[in-house]
């Protein structure tokens, strides 16, 4: 026993190091326990209000850049409006149900929330993004992010009044999009390579696919509502072997001066989740 | 001002630096990646004992995780190297007993080949660990290789510009002994 004693106070410096070693690869490897292991939340809300300092500097120098995504996001919706689709002399009339609008509170299926962005990286292996919108205004984990270009990203944890979201640029995230043109399904997901393009697979051959093509969210997927922007085709990968295109897609968002950005609750998510789950449980 | 104040304030001013400038610049490619922050495990002084340094990167390296969300990645490798500092030292300093009348490694009082090379050697260490930690989860022997080399040069041309444009001036103590 004096000898075990000996040893550990002769070779303390060396066993201090592999104990502080030990629980930074801990940390590392066990990535999704790091939440609960490392105060994440806790240090959220601190690293969170330095974001937020720099990011008031920081926010000037991008006002005109972010004045003009908005405008151009406004003029979209604009030329989405009913009255611009009113034609003369149509043996149709298009009538708005008020009705339905008015008592629309229980067929909303999704709610936005708008959120400033006070630190964002797109240089790393694996990028996030903190919003200043944390539980007590109304986010929760698993609500999709969208920005006025296109999708963004996911939350993937909440702190009081920030949050920080999973940016499309990480080795994790995976969104399933439809093309525009002809509607087939594939799943989005980041090589590492470059900010500006993601991969996008699964896509079968017989899908007619250009460059220049709109790459739309689908309706399946449960974070974003169906038809918002992704990108659009830059490349076709050749790739004779497989039966499905890989296709490298130009992100519409351009990560690199992201200001605002929308959270969209899916205020129906909990009970698809919920029956969804309930019949994987009865089918095992 | 006294030497704890001091790093305190480099402590604070390294994390900034590191992560709202050089983490925010566009990248040049993705194989370079401007580290500087480290330089910090580099200046502390001599007097300190193992095991304080080695708690001191391993604080040091986990803030900066807090910051840039990859848990335990730059502590490990903050950890190593401030534990291999002594050594390193041990190995290049001249018999003169510059760590006893000197405060702090830098280019007057370890001499500028021996502090090159620390230097150089601590670099190169901190990134091969931090990219071996990365490419365990992803990417080829290229991007290994690629990623180490580029990164070094670039932090090492860093270093350069920080020791010259902060020239850190040194009192030599005599009846420190």
């Amino acid at each position: 026993m004096r000898n075990v004693f000996l040893f550990i106070r002769r070779h303390f410096n060396f066993l201090f190091f592999l104990v502080l070693q030990i629980i930074s690869l801990s940390f590392l490897f066990r990535y999704n326990k790091f939440h609960e292991a490392a105060f994440l939340n806790v240090s959220t809300e601190i690293t969170g209000r330095f974001n937020q300092r720099y990011n008031n500097i920081e926010y000037y120098f991008q006002l005109k850049k972010t004045n003009e995504s908005l405008v151009k996001e406004n003029l979209r919706l604009r030329q989405l409006l009913k009255e611009n689709y009113e034609g003369p002399d149509s043996n149709r009339r298009l009538i708005n149900d008020t009705i339905r609008a008015d008592s629309g509170k229980s067929i909303l299926k999704y709610q936005i929330m708008e959120a400033k962005v006070v630190n964002n990286t797109t240089a790393l292996r694996a990028n996030y993004l903190t919003i200043h919108r944390g539980f007590a205004q109304g986010v929760r984990t698993n609500m999709g992010v969208t920005g006025p270009q296109g999708i963004v990203g996911s939350v993937i944890n909440v702190s009081r009044n920030f949050a920080i979201v999973m940016s499309m640029l990480h080795p994790q995230f995976k969104v399933v999009v439809k093309l525009k043109r002809g509607g087939e399904t594939g799943t989005i997901d980041w090589d590492g390579l470059s900010p500006n393009f993601v991969t996008l697979r699964a896509i079968p051959k017989s899908a007619k696919v250009s460059v220049g093509d709109t790459v739309i969210t689908s309706q399946t997927s449960s974070l974003f509502p169906a038809n918002l922007m992704v990108g659009t085709i830059e490349e076709v990968v050749p790739d004779n072997s497989s039966n499905f295109y890989t296709l490298k897609v130009r992100t519409a968002t351009n990560f690199s001066n992201i200001e605002y950005v929308y959270v969209i609750d899916n205020t129906q998510f909990d009970e698809q989740k919920a029956l969804e789950d309930s019949t994987r449980k009865k089918v095992q | 001002m006294s030497e704890l104040l001091k790093n305190i304030i480099r402590f604070i001013l390294f994390i900034l630096v590191q992560v709202f400038i050089l983490f925010k610049m566009p990248p040049l490619h993705r194989f370079v990646v401007p580290y500087l922050y480290y330089l910090f495990i580099l200046w502390l002084p001599f007097s300190l004992s193992r095991m304080s340094l080695t708690f001191i990167g391993f604080i040091f390296g986990l803030s900066l995780d807090y910051f840039v969300k990859t848990p335990g990645l730059h502590a490990a490798a903050c950890t190593l190297i401030a534990y291999v500092r002594p050594f390193v030292i041990g190995m290049l300093i001249s018999q003169e007993g510059a760590d006893k009348n000197y405060i702090a490694p830098s280019i007057v009082s370890m001499g500028w080949a021996p502090y090159a090379t620390y230097v150089i050697v601590l670099t190169l260490l901190h990134h091969t660990y931090l990219v071996l930690l990365e490419w365990m989860n992803f990417g080829t022997f290229i991007y290994f290789i690629g990623k180490i080399v580029a990164s070094t040069a670039v932090s090492l041309l860093l270093v350069l510009l920080t020791e010259l444009l902060f020239f850190r001036k040194q009192k030599f103590r005599t009846n420190t002994i």
